[in-house]
């Protein structure tokens, strides 16, 4: 099974930077600061506590302007604020997550690394188009179309803090973006000459107690889109077109962090804040608990064919895959669930030879992604420095792990974000946004599954990212038992 | 006979679901009676003699009794649930309209059983409550006269209080559509669903019934004593003059009788909430028909034969939802459809699947292009209006030519009358879908005008087989009435006048000397209308409601959702699945038909009055999805053309 020992050192190589983007030094924590102070009267002020941040904003509001309100008031605001500070340090030593403000807590469940200092905190491929969306520092989202001379800014007044973009798949120009308090579905029309799209393109989709919005997901195949907050228990279930949501309450976890619809349409991974994930059945939203983690789930992905779920746990070097196996005879059950989770990867940190010297690497796993043809399985490791471990899969006959090789940037970068290009001719081509705001391109250039020949494939016009020595390929990380 | 034995069976599949629904409330009453029990004699500073009188009251013989009244009433309840449930909403476009709804003879019955019923409930909970609520009369001693009999005011405010609730539930029900049942987008199991829209019922009830006790008040403050005296008289009872009367500000401020009424009135509408909120969910279940049968006598149970049925309605939507379910989540029911008939070797299933969707679909693209006519022609000169006419009859003449080999079992639906696609067109809608004719007409009620009966016309079936007939009324009716319902229908007139002279003289004289008699008619015209537009009342009750013709348009597109989701679905699994080839055939027609709706579709959402996004209204429990409707339909036809092409990509050049 183990471990990154078995990979060929990495070699540092040209990757083909598309756009660079300068991370912003602008560090905004709140606009209230950059206002001068003036005079309010209680009233004002206090219902804007209350708009602000609701019970606890105003009582507070009322007890720090003990001169000018009756004594009596002022007390009993603050023995109200003292027990409702103690309510909730109870309600939150059983979900630790509660405590965080929201960007802290947006920050800590998102899928790119260091969310609160990226300049790119979000990045998504269009399904069907080469067109991609890419959300900045400054709250903006931009897309690029090579085929075309604009690239629209996305901007709106609720869209701050983005988490999370996913474009929706056989449409052509929506854009779900998570963003503090709500959802942001933004329809950019792709033959508009507008850099600017005015907000009234954008559908708010909003629920009350639903923010942070860390995770969006749309359905493969139809209108529904799932949004997760790690502060509402609910798993949210949009219907965008009519802007209605269902939420599908569950008890425990505390949240929601993480959601993940698999490329068939037929589940959805939802990780909570504690150590406990559920995947959803589509069908009739029925769910299997998967509690007993040894944290909670970081991350997770799905083989295109829905049927293996990898994931990984906060605090643990290693990945898990579980097998779903469809069974068309039982309609309206969660049919074919697996009993537990096999260990399919290890990767510990280990000291690898290069000829610059031994370096460190492997650690906890950020996030993984999975090529849409299910070749290429990408590991975005947490360790110093960060760095991306590819390896070869194989789905059928029997589930197959290969070390493939490493992907790093310039000295110096790390990795913060990636995501597969889903409509890559020859091969994979893994995006990858780095910690200096660039954002490069990995091609991955092989033959189809049938017959896997070392080398290039036929494609040699692209660099590749490492070398890859034939020997490499027989040392197989993982295989299937087929009984 | 097919049809037949059809109806009989789907009413007993929808019988048997409201009799589960029903049941099921009837259980779920126990619990909510209890909760009344607790929390209206509660007492904060004598818990135990509150528990001990609660359980004490729980089990006396008379509170079975008033069980049981219960029990009847929500028996009953769900009985009118199941009598006057649509699947398709009526859609009310001016408030006129609205009036007839609610002075209709079927709503005036459905609010007096309603108003009866709760005065039943209201006495129960009068009962229930006990103290000085529990009878009508109490002996008094008015000054010298002896012991007497006297009106308890408090019973009687809680009775009145019942009956203004159960008719204003029944009233707001006919106001946001509470008797439409709507399909959801998600498929849940019962309980689930259940559970997930409890918390929202009790609070919709706790709401109304605040806003009801609010109206109730000031209603009883001004016109209590009215009713007060008229109980008195009928009774022989009399007033006890030592008390005060409550239609006084003091006394109806009191805090325990507001608590009091309000609580009876949550309890009334929260029984009666669960009982239409389980009938919805029982009678939306999805019901997975067999593709195929195996033997002749259930062949009127598959899925191809229900799907193209009528009647009950409510079937058609369940066969067409399991028609999208079977198409996007179970692979054999799949190949069922895709398989050949055993002797002979034909597609027979497919081709009656594809064909029913497909005429739905090309139905409601007629009807758009016809709405988008009257609409878009409202306003220019008579001359242009006419010319656009021609050109919509052209393109719906395109529209019936690709689809011509799919309508042959609907002879109705293909009459061509070359002057007037408006007509033609309702006769298709009206036919299919009686209540979706863009003016959702009241036809009993007796505010409609002669101009929208014979809107209308193709309900009666000599209007709908003869279009010359169908115009035949008089020239001032034809003139006038629809320049007062709508500018929509104007152009109507001016687009197409009778083709036929037919048998009336009158309008074909009007016709042939246009001289003096139109500059004259037209003249009146003008000065009638001038005349009617100083008068607000009219004004207000004529005008057209924002949106309302386009709601009424897409009122029954659920179907459409559900055709184009199963189409879509299953050509693009015959990618793979099809072995023999069969949907190939129909793909050319199937994308024309959707490219077509999709060209309605946008026409239609650049009309000005049209909104583009959808907007929200929080009524409690009144399903506004049907307001919503179009824009489902509108992205799951892009979804469904994508699909399509994404699925086949480059094979479709």
């Amino acid at each position: 099974m183990c471990s990154l020992a078995l990979f060929p050192p990495p070699l540092y190589s040209m990757n083909n930077v598309v756009c660079s983007l300068k991370p912003h030094s602008r560090q905004e924590s709140s606009s209230k600061s950059a206002f001068r102070d003036h005079c309010e009267t209680l009233y004002t002020r206090s219902a804007g506590a209350w708009r602000d941040a609701g019970l606890s904003g105003l009582l507070n509001e009322i007890a720090n302007s003990s001169a000018e309100v009756p004594k009596w008031l002022g007390v009993s605001s603050s023995c109200v604020l003292a027990l409702l500070r103690w309510v909730s340090s109870f309600h939150s030593s059983l979900f630790p997550h509660l405590t965080l403000s929201s960007e802290e807590m947006t920050a800590e469940f998102s899928q790119v690394l260091d969310w609160s200092d990226c300049a790119v905190r979000g990045f998504a491929w269009h399904p069907h188009t080469q067109k991609c969306a890419v959300a900045l520092s400054d709250d903006s989202i931009k897309i690029y179309n090579p085929k075309s001379a604009t690239t629209p800014t996305l901007k709106h007044r609720l869209q701050r803090s983005v988490a999370a973009l996913q474009w929706k798949p056989l449409c052509a120009s929506a854009l779900a973006v998570a963003c503090h308090n709500c959802l942001l579905v933004w329809h950019v029309d792709p033959t508009s000459l507008s850099t600017r799209p005015s907000s009234g393109c954008a559908q708010v989709l909003s629920h009350p107690g639903h923010s942070p919005v860390t995770s969006v997901a749309w359905s493969p195949n139809g209108p529904l889109l799932v949004s997760a907050s790690p502060r509402d228990t609910a798993l949210l279930v949009w219907d965008v077109a009519v802007e209605s949501c269902v939420p599908l309450h569950r008890v425990g976890g505390g949240g929601v962090t993480y959601l993940s619809w698999s490329p068939d349409g037929s589940r959805v991974l939802a990780a909570t804040p504690s150590s406990l994930f559920r995947v959803w059945e589509t069908r009739m939203w029925t769910c299997e608990r998967w509690p007993s983690l040894k944290g909670r789930c970081q991350s997770g992905c799905w083989s295109p064919d829905g049927s293996r779920l990898l994931f990984t746990v906060q605090g643990e070097t290693v990945i898990y895959a579980l097998t779903f196996t469809d069974n068309p005879g039982v309609p309206l059950m969660m049919s074919g669930g697996p009993k537990a989770a096999t260990v399919v990867a290890d990767l510990s940190e280990t000291t690898l030879n290069t000829p610059d010297g031994d370096i460190m690497v492997g650690g906890e796993i950020q996030s993984l992604a999975w090529d849409p043809r299910g070749e290429r399985l990408a590991v975005h490791v947490k360790g110093r420095p960060a760095m991306i471990a590819v390896f070869k899969t194989q789905i059928s006959p029997a589930f197959k792990l290969l070390p493939c090789g490493f992907v790093q940037g310039e000295a110096g970068t790390e990795p913060r974000l990636m995501q597969f290009n889903p409509n890559y001719q020859h091969g994979a081509q893994l995006t990858v946004c780095w910690s200096n705001g660039k954002i490069t391109h990995v091609p991955f250039c092989f033959m189809s599954a049938g017959n896997p020949q070392p080398g290039l494939g036929g494609s040699p016009s692209f660099p590749l990212t490492q070398g890859r020595p034939a020997d490499y390929n027989n040392q197989t990380l993982y295989t299937e038992l087929i009984s | 006979m097919f049809s037949l034995k059809n109806t009989q069976w789907g009413s007993l599949v929808i019988c048997w679901r409201a009799v589960a629904s029903m049941a099921w409330s009837v259980l779920l009453l126990l619990p909510t009676t209890a909760l009344f029990v607790l929390l209206s004699r509660f007492s904060l500073f004598h818990p135990i003699l509150w528990m001990s009188e609660c359980l004490s009251l729980l089990t006396s013989a008379s509170a079975i009794f008033s069980f049981i009244l219960l029990c009847g009433v929500v028996l009953m309840v769900g009985f009118f649930n199941l009598e006057y449930y649509t699947v398709v909403p009526s859609i009310a476009c001016s408030k006129i309209a609205l009036l007839g709804q609610v002075l209709h003879p079927r709503q005036f019955v459905h609010s007096l059983v309603h108003c009866i019923m709760g005065v039943v409930v209201a006495w129960c909970c009068a009962f229930t409550i006990g103290g000085r609520y529990r009878s009508l009369g109490h002996p008094c001693t008015q000054d010298e006269s002896g012991p007497e009999m006297c009106l308890n005011e408090y019973h009687l405010v809680l009775l009145l209080a019942g009956a203004f609730i159960g008719y204003s539930h029944s009233l707001v029900g006919v106001v946001y559509n509470m008797n439409y049942v709507s399909f959801h987008t998600m498929q849940q199991y019962k309980y689930l669903r259940f559970k997930g829209a409890l918390p929202l019922v009790v609070k919709a009830s706790a709401v109304q019934a605040l806003y009801c006790l609010r109206s109730f008040l000031l209603l009883y403050f001004f016109m209590g004593y009215a009713p007060r005296a008229w109980i008195c008289k009928t009774l022989d009872l009399s007033i006890n003059s030592s008390i005060h009367s409550l239609d006084s500000v003091s006394s109806l401020l009191d805090l325990s009788l507001l608590y009091h009424l309000w609580i009876s009135g949550t309890f009334l509408l929260l029984t009666w909430y669960i009982t239409v909120l389980l009938f919805r969910i029982f009678v939306t279940e999805v019901y997975s028909f067999p593709v195929q049968s195996t033997f002749t006598e259930d062949a009127h149970q598959c899925l191809p034969k229900v799907i193209t049925g009528t009647q009950p309605m409510i079937l058609k939507f369940l066969a067409l939802q399991d028609l999208a379910l079977l198409s996007q989540h179970s692979p054999s029911r799949r190949l069922e459809v895709f398989s050949l008939s055993q002797p002979g070797g034909h597609p027979h299933i497919w081709t009656a699947l594809s064909k029913e969707c497909l005429s739905l679909l090309s139905d409601l693209t007629e009807r758009l292009v016809a709405h988008h006519d009257t609409v878009a022609t409202n306003g220019r000169a008579k001359s242009q209006s006419t010319g656009s006419n021609k050109r919509s009859t052209t393109s719906s003449e395109v529209t019936s030519v690709g689809m011509e080999d799919m309508k042959t079992p609907r002879p109705s639906a293909l009459i061509r009358t070359p002057g007037s696609v408006f007509l033609r067109s309702s006769v298709g809608a009206g036919l299919r879908t009686p209540l979706t004719t863009p003016f959702t007409p009241d036809l009993d009620s007796p505010f409609s005008s002669p101009a929208l009966r014979r809107l209308t016309g193709p309900l009666e079936p000599q209007g709908a087989l003869s279009p010359g007939f169908s115009s035949i009324q008089s020239p001032h009716v034809m003139r006038r009435g629809p320049k007062l319902w709508s500018a929509s229908t104007d152009s109507q007139l001016n687009g197409s006048p009778p083709p036929s002279p037919g048998p009336a003289p009158s309008p074909s004289q009007a016709q042939l000397k246009p001289s003096f008699l139109v500059t004259f008619l037209q003249n009146r015209k003008d000065q009638v209308k001038n005349f009617l537009a100083k008068r607000m009342l009219i004004m207000y009750l004529f005008n057209k409601l924002p949106e309302a013709s386009s709601q009424a348009l897409f009122a029954d597109s659920q179907v459409h959702i559900w055709a184009l989701q199963g189409l879509s679905h299953l050509v693009a699994a015959s990618f793979s699945e099809d072995q023999y080839g069969i949907v190939q055939t129909t793909l050319p027609t199937i994308l024309s038909t959707l490219l077509l709706l999709q060209e309605a579709v946008d026409r239609h959402f650049k009309l000005p009055h049209t909104s583009s996004k959808p907007g929200h209204c929080s009524c409690s429990m009144g399903d506004d999805s049907y307001k919503t409707l179009r824009f489902a339909l509108r992205s799951t036809l892009k979804t469904a053309v994508y699909r399509i092409t994404a699925t086949f990509g480059g094979h479709l050049q």
